[in-house]
């Protein structure tokens, strides 16, 4: 009795946190775009992303520096008139893996975000904002004084 | 390991900031002493939710700068409320905080 009692404990427990642990962290955190972020072009990331390809528009209002001293911390913003926006993403042509980072936004969500990106070089920055099956670009040069990759 | 936040309401939205402490590793830098690659090290997702609705979700690289700041803005919630935020990084290592909306 007490043995079968001690292995359907050990089968509750395991069976409990079998369950409990999927529940717990992939609810919340599932969805990193492994393949985007391993992309080393910029069209090639957007067509994982979003399966459509780009087009300039200049309803997205891209915001860096002309010149950046430190490639470590570049600030970088993004705003768009455009109506229901889904997502937006942000990409450095000169970097190893273009896709710095993407918002997925909601309704509660004014479509302008802000961040910090490292740039290794002086190269093109793009910001891409995804609305109704259409991938709207904007595209401007930042040049690098101090690279954002060495030591 | 906090996430610091911060929420103030300027007219009918509410802008939000956060940072996150973390090294972001980018994986390309090379250890001066051992010569190997220094392996990638990053925060990989931040989710912002308000009255427990998810309402912001991001998914960052190692191109993020170290100590990743986000900003966004919110249509909805009003002063005294709360955002919370919460982070995970390749390793998977939780993080988590919250900015009352002032």
């Amino acid at each position: 009795m007490n043995l079968l009692n001690q292995s359907r404990r050990i089968l509750l427990k395991s069976f409990g946190f079998c369950l409990s642990l999927p529940l717990l962290s992939e609810k919340l955190f599932a969805s990193w775009p492994e393949e985007a972020f391993m992309s080393t072009e910029i069209d090639k990331a957007i067509g994982e992303l979003y399966g459509h390809p780009p087009q300039a528009s200049d309803l997205v209002k891209l915001k860096v520096p002309d010149i950046a001293e430190n490639g470590a911390v570049v600030p970088i913003s993004v705003s768009t008139d455009i109506e229901n926006v889904d997502s937006i993403s942000i990409y450095v042509e000169g970097n190893p893996n273009p896709l710095a980072a993407t918002f997925e936004l909601s309704p509660y969500i004014v479509a302008a975000v802000s961040t910090r990106i490292k740039m290794g070089k002086t190269s093109n920055v793009v910001a891409a904002v995804y609305s109704g099956g259409t991938v709207y670009t904007a595209t401007q040069e930042v040049k690098v004084t101090i690279g954002g990759c060495g030591g | 390991m906090a996430i610091k936040g911060k929420a103030k309401l300027r007219g009918e939205k509410v802008q939000v900031k956060l940072l996150i402490k973390h090294a972001m590793e980018t994986g390309l830098r090379i250890d001066a002493e051992t010569g190997n690659k220094i392996p990638a090290y990053h925060v990989t997702e931040v989710v912002g939710s308000w009255e427990g609705q998810e309402v912001f979700r991001s998914n960052l690289g190692p191109a993020v700068s170290k100590n990743p700041y986000l900003s966004f803005q919110l249509k909805g919630p009003s002063v005294g409320d709360t955002i919370s935020f919460a982070s995970i990084d390749n390793k998977g290592i939780q993080d988590s905080g919250a900015a009352v909306v002032k």
